[in-house]
């Protein structure tokens, strides 16, 4: 029977069988192979992302006129909320590897306090993006979207934006949102701006301080703004509808695919952060319920927490893609 | 195991004392390189407006610091330190060069789209 055993001459070498050469058990073998993999997935999403803005890089959304707000507080703060978000997400990847490191001493009390500490983070951290989402979906100052599927804004002399809501002129007479207790009971549409193009024009004309602004960017990367004539031009032969906020159909900040790619991109990775959160709670009860004491090693912890900072580490590229560059 | 930790970053540069020491260190270092980015990301110095390879001088430096975080949250959180060089390539070059791949191809194409959009080779108002 010795015959049928193949004798390579590797016994006992590094890839011969038998031993770890990556000194690394199966589980966070496969963790690693795993952020492998979702790493590809975000980089296909990101890189679909700079594709469709260099295809549109003269007249890309500027990320800063986009996300100026900050919860409780009125005026126009860019980039402060998404650091703040930036800052916890990194300080929950604090705690986690603080947590990591007192699994290997076998201190159950601090891996608990820790592992809190983490899940905490991990859930303001997904709160603050909820709001984000909410802020970016309500909208800031509202648009009129043109036959060609551009972005007309609104700005002052001085260039600051001007609410719609602010120029328009409510006319009663126009219609009211088609509901199907009070028309076909088969036929539904949905929530209607808060004004018509009409509207908006006649705004624009009574107010001769107002200017359109276009999507195109200039070569000091700011956004035309069209003379007065041009302005009135333009809203009348080419305004169709009037955007409030932004959604998948339509984006009051400019093109469409800037919402498309943010709810995708941001959203995709808020999912991966909530199902930390969870993976996270679970495997802090078990350490709480002992199970890690029992086992004699804290490797699970280690394990959730590779998926943890790989989170983290998506979030830096969004954050650098998405709001900086 | 991974008991025994790598204690020292910046090819030895600053050196811990123990492994909760350094992860506070390079919270540090990370928190410095995000404020740098937001710093830079809201003044948007006019001096680096200027564009180098195609892309302003600002995008680039944002993109580079980026890479750093990523490479202390890797190598210092994730461990990636102290796993052994073939775990290491396996992860890191396999990832490094498909991304570097997919982004190459993506980018050109869509700035050879952009190309073909501004400078009129397609009439659709006809």
């Amino acid at each position: 029977m010795d015959t049928t055993v193949a004798n390579t001459g590797t016994e006992g070498k590094t890839w011969g069988g038998g031993n770890q050469p990556l000194k690394a058990s199966y589980g966070k073998m496969m963790m690693w192979f795993f952020i492998v993999s979702d790493a590809l997935t975000f980089s296909g999403f990101l890189a679909a992302y700079g594709f469709s803005r260099f295809k549109f890089i003269g007249s890309w959304p500027i990320a800063d006129e986009v996300f100026t707000h900050v919860p409780f507080f009125h005026g126009n703060y860019p980039m402060i909320y998404v650091a703040f978000m930036t800052f916890i997400l990194i300080m929950s990847s604090v705690t986690m590897v603080l947590a990591v490191d007192a699994g290997h001493h076998m201190n159950k009390a601090k891996v608990t306090f820790y592992m809190f500490l983490t899940i905490i983070g991990g859930l303001i951290f997904v709160g603050s993006q909820a709001w984000e989402w909410g802020t970016f979906i309500k909208g800031d100052y509202g648009a009129v979207q043109t036959n060609g599927g551009n972005i007309l804004q609104f700005v002052d002399t001085e260039g600051h934006r001007v609410a719609i809501s602010d120029i328009a002129i409510a006319n009663p007479d126009s219609r009211v949102q088609h509901q199907d207790k009070n028309g076909l009971w088969f036929v539904n549409e949905g929530t209607l701006p808060s004004y018509t193009v009409d509207e908006v024009y006649k705004g624009l004309e009574a107010n001769p301080n107002v200017l359109v602004r276009t999507q195109m960017l200039t070569e000091e990367g700011e956004k035309t703004v069209l003379s007065r004539e041009e302005s009135l031009k333009q809203l009348k032969e080419n305004g169709k509808i009037v955007v409030e906020g932004a959604n998948l159909h339509v984006n009051e900040y400019g093109t469409s695919l800037f919402a498309d790619f943010f709810f995708f991109i941001t959203g995709f990775h808020g999912f991966h952060v909530f199902s930390g959160v969870v993976i996270n709670i679970i495997i802090f009860f078990n350490v709480i319920l002992g199970t890690y004491e029992r086992r004699g090693s804290y490797e699970m912890v280690e394990k959730v927490g590779l998926y943890w900072h790989f989170v983290d580490l998506v979030w830096v590229f969004v954050f650098t893609f998405f709001y900086l560059v | 195991m991974a008991h025994a930790h790598k204690l020292e970053i910046l090819r030895g540069l600053i050196k811990f004392k123990s492994n909760t020491q350094k992860i506070w260190g390079v919270l540090i270092l990370l928190s410095i390189v995000t404020a740098v980015e937001v710093i830079l990301g809201i003044y948007k110095p006019e001096s680096l407006m200027v564009k180098v390879i195609g892309m302003k001088l600002l995008n680039w430096i944002f993109i580079i610091l980026t890479i750093v975080k990523a490479y202390y949250i890797t190598w210092d959180f994730m461990h990636m330190r102290d796993e052994t060089k073939a775990l290491r390539r396996m992860v890191v070059w396999t990832a490094v060069f498909l991304i570097c791949y997919l982004v190459f191809i993506l980018l050109q194409e869509g700035g050879y789209i952009e190309g073909v959009y501004s400078e009129g080779f397609v009439k659709r108002d006809f």
